[in-house]
């Protein structure tokens, strides 16, 4: 692992994220309802992380708000600045989706490939940011080549290349070993800052390092805790003494919301 | 590595050959052994390799336009769904019917030259390479063309630079069959209506009872086969270049 990483800051700068307003959203398949008029804000510029059992409609969630989930969907989904959903999101998912046949720094930019654009400023772009992340001397390897916590550094900064304002992360680092971990929220907390980030996890202490605000999901149909805001900026470190007390709050909320 | 495991395996079949040949004591107007047929494939080198060339451009022609055809029909499936409803039945019957019975009438309809030949091998090299594309094209990752969708990426964009790779292996493997079974339309072409050819080669040595010759065009035949294969091989290791490393790295776990 390079240990090096220049945490510079600014890439997900944005003075203008909006917040998004879920209203009385309702969701579901033929014989199993997801959401039943659920409502929920996800703050403006600030990390939101919702923990829940897997298979409680989390992903579901987030692929309702980036719009790759429309059928069935009844209720409004807006952004505060007023814009659709398009073009206004980015997605980062548990498996880092790289294309095997393209290099690191193609997959960064693969966003600008696939609208047609053409920007060699982008790509300059691209080249700096890996070389900020310490990746700089992979730009031509393939994916093959990279560790997994390399890997999803990759699909991070694919991610921070769109320059979108919302972010929406579905457990991104929950297949990385406890240290590569640690440091890619590091990392992710530092590059995303000032965007509105919602992120899915069922690590409670991953909530608690990175979130402004934790929201535990459970239930079918799901529903949603009150919000839980714990003390001082992310990303708070590990060794933090208020972080167990409230690691054993969100369990106690999880289990209580399994019950019922 | 490779080759010498080749030509090992050449020679062994070759000595079961000869051994075949000297314990039924076959006549060579029946089994002519390996030395025989060394020998009348000298004698006949030049014509042999004249009808070879013929029998080569015809597959290697076959192989072509077929694979464009295939590649074509695969691609117009996954662009438009109206046009899959239409082609796939299409494409089912199309099978149905076995290629060698309407070699005649290609042969009536196209003549004796290398199109009807051509035509044969295109018959049969359609389906595997269109089913193969086809077959990849469609179970691209599920997640990678979610990831696409939120990228706001253009749909051409999509097929062309992640479903299409994403295909590729799929698409080799199909050439691969296609490659291996384009030389039986040549062949059959040949042997229903030509002048020229190996298939017509070893029809004119059979009537004449120059089995060793027919032997000497099978293995030229043969050769000629094995070459194309193994070139198509390599060519789809070198295009598949991202996959070929996931392979080693299994084995070599």
């Amino acid at each position: 692992m390079n240990n090096n990483i220049k945490t510079n800051a600014g890439y997900g700068k944005h003075p203008s994220a909006p917040s998004i307003m879920l209203e009385n959203v309702s969701f579901g398949y033929p014989g199993e309802q997801i959401f039943r008029s659920l409502n929920f804000t996800v703050e403006a510029g600030q990390w939101t992380c919702l923990i829940g059992p897997s298979g409680c409609g989390k992903s579901t969630l987030l692929r309702l708000i980036s719009g790759t989930l429309r059928e069935g969907l009844s209720g409004g989904i807006r952004f505060s600045n007023g814009k659709n959903y398009n073009g206004l999101t980015a997605w980062m998912a548990q498996k880092d989706l790289l294309l095997p046949w393209l290099n690191v720094l193609d997959n960064v930019c693969l966003g600008i490939r696939l609208r047609g654009e053409r920007s060699s400023q982008k790509r300059e772009r691209a080249i700096s940011m890996l070389k900020d992340a310490g990746l700089g001397e992979y730009s031509n390897s393939l994916p093959s080549e990279l560790s997994g916590g390399m890997r999803q550094r990759v699909a991070l900064l694919r991610t921070l290349m769109e320059g979108r304002s919302v972010i929406l992360m579905d457990e991104p680092f929950s297949a990385l070993d406890a240290l590569t971990r640690l440091k890619l929220q590091d990392l992710a907390a530092s590059l995303v800052e000032g965007a509105t980030v919602l992120m899915v996890t069922h690590d409670p202490l991953e909530a608690l390092r990175l979130g402004h605000r934790i929201y535990v999901m459970t239930g079918k149909p799901a529903k949603l805790s009150k919000a839980m805001i714990p003390p001082g900026p992310p990303p708070r470190k590990p060794v933090d003494p208020m972080i167990p007390t409230l690691q054993a709050e969100l369990l106690d909320c999880l289990e209580k919301g399994n019950k019922t | 590595m490779k080759v010498m495991r080749l030509v090992a395996i050449a020679a062994g079949l070759i000595i079961v050959w000869q051994v075949t040949v000297l314990l039924t004591g076959a006549p060579p107007y029946i089994l002519p052994g390996p030395l025989r047929v060394a020998k009348a494939a000298f004698v006949h080198s030049r014509f042999l390799f004249d009808h070879a060339m013929t029998t080569l451009f015809e597959i290697i022609g076959g192989l072509l336009l077929g694979t464009l055809l295939g590649a074509l029909s695969a691609l117009s499936m996954i662009a438009s769904l109206s046009l899959k409803r239409w082609l796939l039945p299409v494409l089912v019957i199309s099978q149905a019917i076995p290629v060698f019975a309407i070699a005649p009438l290609l042969v009536l309809w196209l003549g004796y030259g290398m199109s009807s030949k051509i035509a044969m091998a295109v018959l049969i090299i359609f389906f595997p390479v269109t089913a193969a594309f086809y077959d990849g094209l469609r179970s691209t990752e599920p997640e990678w063309l979610e990831l696409a969708h939120v990228m706001n990426a253009k749909p051409f964009a999509v097929i062309r630079h992640i479903r299409m790779p994403a295909a590729l292996p799929a698409f080799a493997s199909g050439l691969r069959v296609a490659t291996a079974v384009a030389p039986i339309g040549a062949i059959v072409g040949e042997w229903v209506g030509s002048s020229k050819g190996l298939g017509f080669y070893m029809l004119h040595a059979n009537a004449r009872m120059q089995i060793d010759v027919m032997f000497a065009a099978l293995a030229v035949l043969a050769i000629v086969a094995l070459t194309l294969y193994f070139t198509v091989d390599r060519a789809m290791i070198k295009i598949v270049y991202w996959q070929k490393e996931e392979t080693e790295e299994k084995v070599s776990k």
